[in-house]
C-alpha cells in the first residue's frame, strides 16, 4: 500500500474527459483514459425473484440484454464498450449463479469481437453482501467467503475489471446523515471506511493478480449518493451533501492506494477528485443515468469522465427497444460528441468541458465542489494531510471554504436556510481533536457501537 | 406563556433539558401524562412536521425536536404504560426479504415516531413470516414495507399475501421505495403507497382514517 502525497493532475485544464495520465489498456486493446471516452452500460432485471427456479429466465434476460446491446454497438460503430455486471444479492450469495451469468456476458462479448471486431471489456461488481448480517461481519463468515468466490469465478471467466460498492462504515454513516453530524461522517468514512477498504482491496488485489485482471475501483455510493438523494428530497441540506462528497474521496482513495488502477466506479461522483490525485481513468454517470436516479450533476459529471455510464436500467421494453439497448444508444451518442471534441484538439475539448461544468456548477453546491478547480483544491488538501482522519478534516474544511468563497463571488447559489449549516459544520470540524486516536476514543463514545463489530475495523470495542 | 406552552416551545426548539424539566413540572402540577402528550408534545411535533413539509427545516432539525420529545417521553411512558395508555396507532415496519436498504425505512420510522405512532422496526431483509409474527405479537394498525431493488418487489407481494392469508385483513399496509408505484401497490393488494419518506405520515393517517 502506498499513500498519495502529490497530485497526478494539478492544473485544472488538464483535468478533463477522455484523458488520464495513467490510462488502462484492456485485452481487446481499448485504452481507457487514452483519448477516447467509452460508453459503459449497466443494467438490472425487471421485477422477478432471483432463485434456482427463475435462473433459466434470468439467464434469458442477460442473453437478451447483451445481444441487443452488442448489436446496437456494432450498428453505431462504437469504438469500444465497457459492460458492467452488477450482481443482485442472491447472485453473490450463490457464486455459481453470478459466475454463470458473467460467462454469458463474456462469451457474447468475445463473439462480437471475433465477428465484428467490437472491442469490449466486462466490469464485474458483486454486491457487498457482508451487510446482510447485522451487525455485519466484515472479514469472515459465509457471506464474505461467497463474495470472494464470486470475484474469483468472474475473474477466471474473463471479467477484466473488478469493482464493488463497498459498505464499510455505513453502519454509522446512515445515522450521521439523518442527524446531520459531520464528525460522525468523518468517523464513518475516514476511520471505519478506509480501514475496511484497505482490508478488502488487499484481498481483491490478490484475486486480480491470480487471474491477470485489474482492480478497477470502488465508490462511496452508499455514502455520498445517499446524501445526494436525501438532498434532492430536501431531507438534508445540499451543502451538507456537498461536504460529504468531498470527505468521501478519502475513503474511495484507499482502493487506489491498495492497487486499483481504474476506471473508478461510475457512481463515485467523487471521482474527479480521485482522478486528480491518482491520474487513473474514471467512469462517471450523470444525465444519462436519470433512469436510475436523479441528480444535480447531469453535465458536470461528464466533464472529467473516461467512461460514461447509465448507472442501471431495468430490462423492460421501451418504444425504441429494450431499455438497456436504448440507453446504450444514448451513451454512444454522448461519447461520440465528447470524442469529436477531443479529435478537434485541446481547445475544443476544453471548451466543451467548460460548457458542461458551467451549465451545472452555479446551480448546486454539490456540482460546485466538483468543478476541475475545486476538485483539485480538495484533492490537494487530501494529499497534504498525514493520515485519513486529517485528510477527512482537510477535505471538509476545504469544501466549506470553497462554498463560502463561491457564494461570495456569486459563483454558486446557496439557499438562505442552508447557510447556517456551513457555520455548524465548520465549528464541528474545527473542534475535532488533533490526533486520530483521540478522535476514535471520542467517537466510540458517541456512535452506536452495537451496529458494528469494532474488531472487524481494527478498533478496540 | 404557561408551562404547557413552554414545553411545546422547548420541543420545537429541540431543547432536551427544558423538555424534561417542564414535563416534570407539569406532572407535579397534576397534569395527566396523556394530556401532556396531546396538549404540549403533539402540537410541537405538528409544528415541526409542518416546517419540514414546507421546507423550512431539514430532517436533522426535525430529529433534534424528536429527541427533545423523547426526553419528555422518558418520564411519561412508564406512567402511561402503568395506566394502560397506548399510542393511538402502532406500526410495524421493515425492508422486505432480500433487500438490505434501510435508510428510507429508517426515515419513515422516524417520521411515524415523531407523529406519536408506536413503531416496531423489524430491520432489513425481513421474511414474510417475521412480519406475520410481528403482527400477531403487536397487533398493529399499520404495516410499512420498503424495497429498493426491482428484484425484491416480488417479496412485497409475498409479504402482503402472507399477512392477509394469516387472517390479518384489517391491518393497513403502506409500501414504498424507489421502484414502487401506486399501480404496483394496488396490484399486490397493499392499501397504499408513499412516494417518499416525507409523505409517509400523511399517507398513513389517510389510510388509518378510512
Amino acid at each position: 500500500m502506498s499513500r498519495y502525497t502529490t497530485l497526478a493532475i494539478s492544473e485544472p485544464n488538464e483535468l478533463r474527459f477522455g484523458l488520464a495520465p495513467k490510462p488502462l489498456t484492456t485485452r481487446h486493446g481499448m485504452q481507457i483514459g487514452g483519448g477516447t471516452v467509452y460508453p459503459e452500460l449497466n443494467f438490472t432485471l425487471p421485477p422477478i425473484l432471483v432463485n434456482a427456479q427463475t435462473m433459466p429466465e434470468i439467464q434469458r434476460h442477460y442473453r437478451q440484454i447483451i445481444t441487443g446491446a452488442l448489436q446496437r454497438a456494432v450498428e453505431l460503430e462504437c469504438h469500444g464498450l465497457v459492460v458492467e455486471f452488477e450482481t443482485l444479492p442472491p447472485m453473490t450469495e450463490n457464486p455459481v449463479w453470478g459466475v454463470d451469468l458473467a460467462k454469458i456476458l463474456v462469451d457474447a462479448m468475445g463473439e462480437a469481437n471475433a465477428k465484428h471486431g467490437l472491442k469490449s471489456v466486462l466490469r464485474m461488481t458483486p454486491n457487498d453482501t457482508r451487510e446482510m448480517e447485522r451487525p455485519p461481519r466484515m472479514r469472515t463468515g459465509q457471506l464474505w467467503e461467497a463474495m470472494l468466490k464470486t470475484f474469483e469465478g468472474a475473474a477466471a471467466a474473463g471479467a477484466e475489471l473488478l469493482s464493488i460498492e463497498s459498505v464499510g462504515g455505513k453502519e454509522v454513516h446512515d445515522e450521521a446523515l439523518m442527524i446531520g453530524d459531520v464528525r460522525q461522517v468523518i468517523f464513518a468514512l475516514c476511520v471505519m471506511g478506509t480501514r475496511d477498504m484497505r482490508f478488502l482491496w488487499t484481498e481483491l488485489g490478490q484475486i486480480a493478480q491470480r487471474h491477470g485482471v485489474h482492480c478497477a475501483g470502488d465508490t462511496a455510493c452508499g455514502f455520498g449518493n445517499t446524501a445526494m438523494v436525501m438532498a434532492e428530497q430536501r431531507m438534508i441540506p445540499r451543502v451538507f451533501a456537498a461536504v460529504v462528497r468531498a470527505i468521501s474521496a478519502v475513503r474511495t482513495l484507499a482502493c487506489y492506494e491498495c492497487g486499483s488502477v481504474g476506471p473508478g466506479k461510475d457512481c463515485g461522483y467523487e471521482n474527479p477528485i480521485l482522478k486528480a490525485i491518482t491520474g487513473f481513468p474514471m467512469a462517471m454517470e450523470g444525465k444519462t443515468a436519470a433512469c436510475a436516479h436523479l441528480s444535480p450533476l447531469g453535465n458536470i459529471a461528464a466533464a472529467t469522465c473516461d467512461t460514461w455510464s447509465n448507472e442501471s436500467v431495468q430490462n423492460i421494453k421501451l418504444l425504441g427497444g429494450m431499455a438497456p439497448t436504448c440507453y446504450l444508444e444514448q451513451l454512444i451518442y454522448d461519447c461520440r460528441l465528447m470524442n469529436e471534441a477531443l479529435a478537434d484538439g485541446r481547445d475544443a475539448a476544453l471548451m466543451y468541458r467548460n460548457w458542461m461544468v458551467r451549465s451545472d456548477a452555479a446551480r448546486d453546491p454539490q456540482a460546485f465542489v466538483l468543478t476541475p478547480e475545486n476538485s483539485i483544491a480538495i484533492a490537494r488538501s487530501i494529499v497534504c494531510a498525514p493520515n485519513d482522519f486529517a485528510a477527512g478534516k482537510a477535505a471538509a474544511l476545504t469544501a466549506i471554504s470553497l462554498l463560502r468563497e463561491g457564494q461570495r463571488a456569486g459563483a454558486v447559489k446557496i439557499a438562505a436556510r442552508e447557510q447556517p449549516w456551513l457555520d455548524t459544520m465548520e465549528e464541528a470540524v474545527g473542534s475535532l481533536p488533533t490526533t486520530e486516536s483521540e478522535f476514535i476514543n471520542q467517537m466510540m463514545g458517541v456512535v452506536d457501537t452495537t451496529k458494528f463489530v469494532a474488531r472487524d475495523y481494527g478498533l478496540a470495542g | 406563556m404557561n408551562e404547557k406552552e413552554l414545553l411545546t416551545k422547548a420541543v420545537e426548539n429541540g431543547n432536551r433539558n427544558d423538555a424534561q424539566c417542564l414535563t416534570r413540572v407539569l406532572l407535579e402540577q397534576g397534569l395527566a401524562p396523556l394530556e401532556i402528550v396531546e396538549q404540549a408534545l403533539m402540537p410541537a411535533m405538528a409544528v415541526v412536521g409542518e416546517k419540514f413539509k414546507t421546507g423550512e427545516i431539514f430532517v436533522p432539525e426535525m430529529l433534534i425536536a424528536a429527541r427533545a420529545m423523547k426526553e419528555a417521553m422518558v418520564l411519561l411512558e412508564p406512567l402511561m404504560t402503568k395506566a394502560g395508555i397506548k399510542p393511538k396507532y402502532t406500526a410495524v415496519i421493515g425492508t422486505v426479504q432480500g433487500d438490505l436498504h434501510d435508510i428510507g425505512k429508517n426515515l419513515v420510522a422516524m417520521m411515524w415516531k415523531g407523529a406519536n405512532f408506536g413503531v416496531v422496526d423489524l430491520g432489513v431483509n425481513v421474511p414474510p413470516d417475521r412480519f406475520v409474527a410481528a403482527v400477531k405479537e403487536h397487533n398493529p394498525h399499520l404495516i410499512g414495507l420498503s424495497a429498493l431493488l426491482t428484484t425484491t418487489m416480488p417479496a412485497m407481494r409475498t409479504t402482503v399475501a402472507a399477512v392477509r392469508q394469516a387472517g390479518f385483513t384489517s391491518v393497513k399496509i403502506l409500501i414504498g421505495g424507489a421502484p414502487i408505484s401506486e399501480e404496483f401497490a394496488r396490484e399486490i393488494g397493499a392499501d397504499g403507497y408513499s412516494p417518499d419518506a416525507g409523505s409517509a405520515v400523511d399517507g398513513a393517517k389517510k389510510l388509518l382514517a378510512n
